[in-house]
């Protein structure tokens, strides 16, 4: 069974149509790029998956299990929400990290807030938040920043930050991790460090989302690719299809313009 | 000498006293007309900024004459304690200028910051305790600052309610021919937003292990 199924997702904003009915399945380990121009839906569509948006119209199911369905709204409590969205990671485009914590406590702070709805929380503190801490460390230790548990975010390079916010999103341990053009943000000779970060993580069997303007990454890292095309699916299929055989002309035309540059 | 002293060491006291009565209020007051003001309700958010608009709009002086006026022409109870009217007209007015203080700080927290906090599961609560607020205060310190050391000036407008404050005070022996008290009462300012000075040059290096 997929890990991930989008049926028939539509958004609007006010008038205007973003999303026009997006279908597409994801199965666990693998990953999934996203690209196409801007303006073409890709960040609205990761942000519908991770709860950021309401679709208009369309289904969500992750395990086969539906999160969401927009015909059938009922008043979710907050906490069903909540444990909807933890099914998803998602590492920004700017990062995003909180400036008051040192790197480790802004990989750690959610699990801690969640660690204290544990009915023993209360009588093992210590050992518990001990625990995350120590997981903490292993997690930033795996993106390569284990020397800087305790910097502050402005005391990091623009490709550090982006590791801690992977890191923060792995502590959670979510089903299907999304990034929203995770370099566009960086200095060029700082994206190989971020990128081989996601690359590992692809190899390590991590279900991915990936919205990105990095042809060759995509190209290299990616088992499906979905081009987005004024809010549709234009070409869905593998690296090798999308981009050595593109069906549509549109694909075609997209792709001519990158690889010139 | 010593007995102007002393008696204005007196007045002195009685404008501390409105000064940390005022704050000790104004400064949650304002967080709940910051959210008021901020309401997703419009009836509730216009209430709120029309309420802003008179007490930013109209004089502290002003201010003070009617809440120890009003109560008793309106409602016929007469305000009896000065001190009482003088500590709430400051708090109603300081309370309207930190609420817009708090707001700007809040406003400029970016929205990225809320979304972090919700794809990680957290909830409304946590991400304003745990992720915006320290942003926050952090951003406020340097208006708050200016906001604290003029309330210590304007707690000398009580007088004009007749509260006995370090100016009237000082005003008494100028009637008998003797200036100097009343000038030298601007040391007991001077001291006292010195020691405020201080306080908030150090509490903005307190925070500068963090950038916003």
């Amino acid at each position: 069974m997929s890990i991930l199924e989008v049926k028939g997702l539509k958004k609007d904003f006010d008038n205007l149509k973003v999303l026009k009915g997006i279908d597409f399945s994801l199965e666990r380990g693998e990953t999934l790029a996203i690209i196409g121009a801007s303006g073409s839906g890709k960040t609205t569509l990761l942000r519908c998956l991770n709860f950021l948006e309401t679709p208009t119209q369309g289904q969500i199911l992750v395990d086969g299990k539906v999160v969401f369905d927009a015909a059938n709204q009922k008043m979710l409590s907050d906490k069903e929400v909540r444990d909807r969205r933890l099914h998803f990671g998602l590492v920004f485009q700017s990062f995003n990290l909180f400036p008051q914590y040192t790197a480790l406590k802004n990989v750690t702070l959610a699990k801690e807030l969640l660690a204290k709805e544990r009915p023993d929380f209360k009588s093992n503190k210590k050992k518990i938040l001990e625990e995350i801490r120590e997981e903490g460390r292993a997690v930033l230790d795996s993106v390569g920043l284990l020397k800087k548990v305790d910097y502050y975010p402005h005391q990091l390079s623009g490709g550090q930050q982006q590791r801690v916010a992977i890191a923060r999103a792995l502590m959670l341990s979510p089903d299907i991790l999304c990034f929203d053009e995770p370099t566009s943000a960086l200095d060029p000779e700082l994206t190989g460090e971020v990128l081989k970060v996601i690359r590992g993580l692809s190899e390590k069997n991590t279900t991915m989302v990936i919205v990105t303007h990095e042809m060759q990454f995509a190209r290299d890292v990616s088992d499906q690719v979905l081009f987005l095309d004024k809010g549709t699916v234009a070409e869905y299929g593998t690296p090798k299809q999308v981009f050595e055989n593109p069906r549509e002309e549109r694909t075609k035309q997209f792709l001519e313009r990158y690889f010139q540059n | 000498m010593s007995g102007p002293i002393i008696t204005l060491c007196e007045g002195f006291v009685q404008n501390i006293q409105l000064f940390v009565m005022t704050l000790l209020l104004a400064i949650p007051l304002g967080l709940v007309i910051a959210l008021g003001s901020m309401s997703r309700f419009t009836p509730l958010r216009w209430l709120t900024r029309v309420f802003v608009w008179i007490i930013r709009g109209t004089p502290l002086m002003l201010q003070l004459m009617v809440v120890l006026y009003a109560p008793g022409l309106i409602f016929h109870i007469p305000m009896s304690n000065r001190v009482l009217a003088a500590v709430i007209a400051f708090v109603i007015n300081y309370a309207a200028y930190f609420s817009e203080i708090y707001r700007g700080g809040i406003e400029s927290i970016p929205k990225g910051q809320y979304e972090a906090g919700q794809v990680l599961g957290m909830t409304k609560t946590q991400i304003f305790f745990k992720v915006v607020l320290m942003q926050v205060v952090k951003r406020i310190v340097p208006p708050m600052g200016n906001e604290v050391i003029t309330l210590v000036k304007d707690t000398s407008l009580a007088r004009v309610i007749g509260v006995m404050e370090i100016l009237m005070k000082a005003d008494t022996f100028t009637k008998q021919g003797l200036i100097w008290p009343l000038f030298s009462s601007a040391l007991f300012f001077l001291a006292f937003n010195g020691v405020l000075t201080l306080f908030f040059g150090w509490l903005e290096k307190k925070l500068d292990y963090y950038r916003v």
